[in-house]
């Protein structure tokens, strides 16, 4: 284990992480996601791409579906890994899922940064819970509802301590709602998931949990999609988020995304983020690229 | 901001479409008619023989009534000026425990037909919600 931090000097954390953000500015990140399915009893292009946070969701939130394509007589399994790669640094996230009879869904995940040229790293682990509650995405007289959380936990939690953090591990809570209808506006399939999150998560976890200016609060994340037929739809994602740090201001996130998927087995996703102020620096954004497949 | 926009802009371009749908042709037309009809369900027939989860369901089917049957309904149920003569949704599928997949599946069938014959998707997806409001007197029975 390499450790993050070699002094506790404020402007070096900061400094890192201004490093750590040039990898989501203005970047092509390569995201492979593999998917291992048994189901494929859901319709096409209804199992998300892969969250950044593991579990079925978009890219920056997650959904009400569960992960994979299974139906309520079976189970899924889906394995996630994606890289993002900049000039100086690598993101790695890796997570696999399991969905019970589309009832109940688990998920483990890493998020790591990494630095290339000094190997230094920032580690963290993500399990998910995610029951579906009621409802069904497509045919149900109610929306897909479920209820979730998230526990992370910082292996690497140096920085975090250095910005002022006030915990290295937190949970998330989060109940979600998602529609589609088949034939909706414009005689086009869309989308719709709205998620309300309980967190303290100061970027993703990625800087600790809480901070000088408040820890718990109530956030709220959406993603809305079109389908122009069952194998393209573009859709937008936004995503609340906490502003724990007096020293590092957080800002809400924004995503447009345009998906691909030729069969269940395979998906492709590219998508335009915009991060808001990192670490002092303004109007933060990135691309990123993933494909998912299944076997 | 940007991005904000796009959405913005993308929610007008749903919220404006659906003012063109309310003025939409009926959908037996859309489909082209008995001539478009019989097409497609020829071609879901095919895709169904394809496809070993539906086909299951399909083994001691008489395929010339299926077919007729199945113009008839969709003729009815797309607006068409035709009488339906065969069982109800729920007399067809009682005792054929129709799983949730292999309704998924049949409806994958569908839109792989349709998607063969270039239907158009937002004819398709006009289809497809008909099909779908069904889906309660199709499963688990």
């Amino acid at each position: 284990m390499v450790s993050v931090m070699n002094s506790n000097s404020f402007m070096a954390v900061l400094r890192r992480w201004k490093f750590l953000c040039r990898l989501t500015i203005a970047a092509i990140s390569c995201t492979v996601v593999c998917s291992m399915t048994h189901a494929e009893g859901q319709l096409l292009g209804t199992a998300g791409v892969g969250p950044l946070e593991g579990g079925s969701g978009g890219g920056i939130s997650p959904w009400a579906t569960l992960a994979g394509y299974a139906t309520r007589d079976e189970w899924a399994a889906t394995a996630t890994i994606s890289k993002v790669d900049v000039s100086d640094f690598t993101l790695n996230a890796a997570s696999v899922a399991l969905n019970y009879q589309n009832r109940i869904e688990l998920s483990i995940g890493r998020l790591d940064i990494q630095d290339k040229s000094g190997g230094e790293i920032i580690r963290q682990n993500i399990g998910g819970l995610k029951v579906r509650v009621l409802g069904d995405l497509v045919y149900d007289k109610l929306p897909l509802l479920s209820v979730g959380l998230q526990h992370k936990s910082l292996i690497d939690q140096d920085t975090a301590r250095a910005v002022g953090a006030q915990d290295t591990s937190g949970t998330d809570f989060y109940i979600s709602a998602a529609r589609a209808w088949l034939n909706g506006p414009g005689n086009r399939t869309i989308f719709l998931n709205v998620n309300l999150r309980n967190t303290e998560a100061n970027q993703l976890g990625l800087l600790g949990f809480g901070g000088d200016r408040g820890d718990r609060h109530w956030l709220v994340e959406g993603a809305a999609a079109i389908y122009f037929n069952r194998h393209w739809a573009i859709g937008a994602e936004y995503r609340q988020k906490p502003d724990n740090l007096s020293a590092l201001k957080e800002d809400d996130w924004n995503e447009v995304f345009i998906a691909y998927f030729p069969s269940k087995s395979l998906s492709f996703t590219g998508a335009y983020l915009e991060l808001g102020s990192i670490a002092g620096q303004r109007n933060q954004n990135a691309w990123y690229v993933s494909m998912q497949a299944a076997f | 901001m940007k991005t904000r926009l796009l959405s913005a802009l993308s929610i007008f371009f749903i919220v404006g479409c659906h003012n063109i749908a309310a003025r939409e042709e009926s959908l037996y037309v859309a489909l082209g008619g008995q001539v478009g009809l019989e097409r497609l369900v020829d071609q879901l027939i095919e895709e169904i023989h394809f496809d070993p989860v539906v086909m299951s369901h399909f083994e001691d089917t008489n395929w010339d009534r299926f077919r007729e049957k199945q113009l008839e309904h969709l003729c009815l149920l797309t607006g068409g000026e035709c009488q339906y003569t065969g069982d109800s949704m729920l007399d067809v599928h009682a005792g054929m425990n129709v799983s949730e997949a292999a309704f998924n599946a049949l409806v994958n069938d569908l839109q792989k037909a349709m998607e063969k014959l270039q239907i158009p998707v937002g004819t398709g997806n006009r289809l497809l919600a008909i099909l779908a409001s069904m889906r309660s007197e199709i499963i688990y029975l």
